[in-house]
């Protein structure tokens, strides 16, 4: 039997690689959203917070381009890789759903995000840390945008209300991945280039239990069965088909340019 | 706040808000424009994404529409006419010394 072990540059390259995966599939979810919003200033809203995620992506990938060393382009690492080889949250490529479904989701992902950067931006990694503390004032926009969001729908109507409960009764099984750790984790932790999870998993249930229960929603069941495989590259039905829209030009014209 | 908020009453929108912009600190807040919003901080967040999203202001207000008491073109003869033939009211015969000219 073979032993393989991880390299430090190449544990970087996957955690980096994780990290933009998360954002950029959240970010192309949430662009469908894009001229479909419920009122022009929140589709201006959503349209802003997708390209949120998507700038942070774009600066991730290029630093997992240069870690990795293979001169490859960041469009290479996203437009040519298949979904086993995406190592997203499963949470991120959930359909978009109602817009109940959509701020239910962007806050449970927002609150972890925001916890998570909050431990990266101290990693030993200058590169890394500045465009951790630079995101992370974007990404404490997306909590306070969401949060707000979730208090009044959760008080809201009777029908906001329900579908909210909904939303989140449905997203729950999602959330344990959030914490999920393996390997690479493990190997950056010990350098001080990662984020335990475990050391913010109780703020993000503190955060997120407080802000259901001052929406009059019903707090969430942490025990039962979580979902996971996103890090592996094990998805949902729902990656292939947001991959196939998002690549299919660029893989039909692989030389097409904007001239 | 603002039941109606100087809209029609069979009009389903949230209410109106007036959107101010600073652009730095220390310049005045100028009107940047309206938008629809449930309460002020849903107003605040809006102004933000639709006003400051490409570094137009560095700080905002949001004030309900129909908190705004405004003059009416009626009001337009008494209001700003008598102002038109005293010009003595501008300092503007005075001559300005170079040094605070070059600060302005």
């Amino acid at each position: 039997m073979q032993v393989l072990t991880l390299t430090k540059q190449q544990a970087l390259f996957e955690y980096l690689i994780r990290l933009a995966d998360d954002r950029l599939i959240l970010g192309h979810r949430l662009s469908e959203w894009c001229g479909h919003g419920p009122i022009l200033e929140e589709d201006i809203a959503l349209s802003n917070i997708a390209l949120d995620y998507i700038g942070h992506a774009a600066s991730l990938y290029e630093y997992a381009a240069e870690i990795e060393g293979k001169d490859r382009h960041r469009d290479d690492i996203v437009y040519f890789r298949n979904d086993v080889e995406y190592k997203n949250l499963k949470i991120t490529e959930l359909p978009v759903g109602d817009y109940g479904f959509t701020i239910a989701r962007q806050f449970l992902f927002s609150a972890y995000s925001y916890f998570l950067y909050e431990k990266l931006s101290a990693v030993d990694d200058e590169q890394l840390r500045g465009m951790i503390e630079k995101h992370l004032k974007e990404i404490k926009y997306h909590l306070r945008h969401s949060r707000e969001w979730v208090l009044r729908l959760g008080d809201g109507t009777d029908e906001s209300h329900e579908r909210i409960q909904k939303a989140f009764d449905e997203l729950w099984t999602y959330t344990g991945e959030f914490f999920y750790m393996d390997e690479v984790d493990e190997l950056l932790s010990s350098e001080g280039l990662a984020a335990d999870t475990k050391e913010f998993q109780s703020e993000w249930k503190k955060l997120i239990t407080e802000t259901l229960e001052e929406a009059t929603l019903d707090a969430p069941n942490f025990n039962q069965f979580m979902a996971t495989g996103g890090r592996k590259g094990l998805h949902t039905e729902h990656l292939g088909p947001l991959l196939a829209e998002m690549q299919h030009l660029r893989r039909s014209y692989p030389d097409a340019n904007w001239e | 706040m603002g039941e109606n908020n100087g809209q029609k009453l069979n009009d389903t929108q949230w209410p109106l808000w007036e959107v101010f912009t600073q652009g730095k600190k220390g310049k005045p807040h100028e009107h940047a424009g309206s938008l629809h919003a449930p309460d002020a901080e849903k107003a605040l967040e809006n102004a933000r994404d639709v006003y400051a999203r490409r570094k137009e202001a560095v700080n905002l207000w949001v004030v309900p529409s129909d908190q705004i008491v405004a003059s009416s073109p009626e009001d337009e003869g008494p209001f700003f006419d008598p102002a038109n033939d005293k010009p003595y009211r501008h300092p503007k015969f005075y001559n300005v010394p170079r040094a605070v000219k070059k600060r302005s």
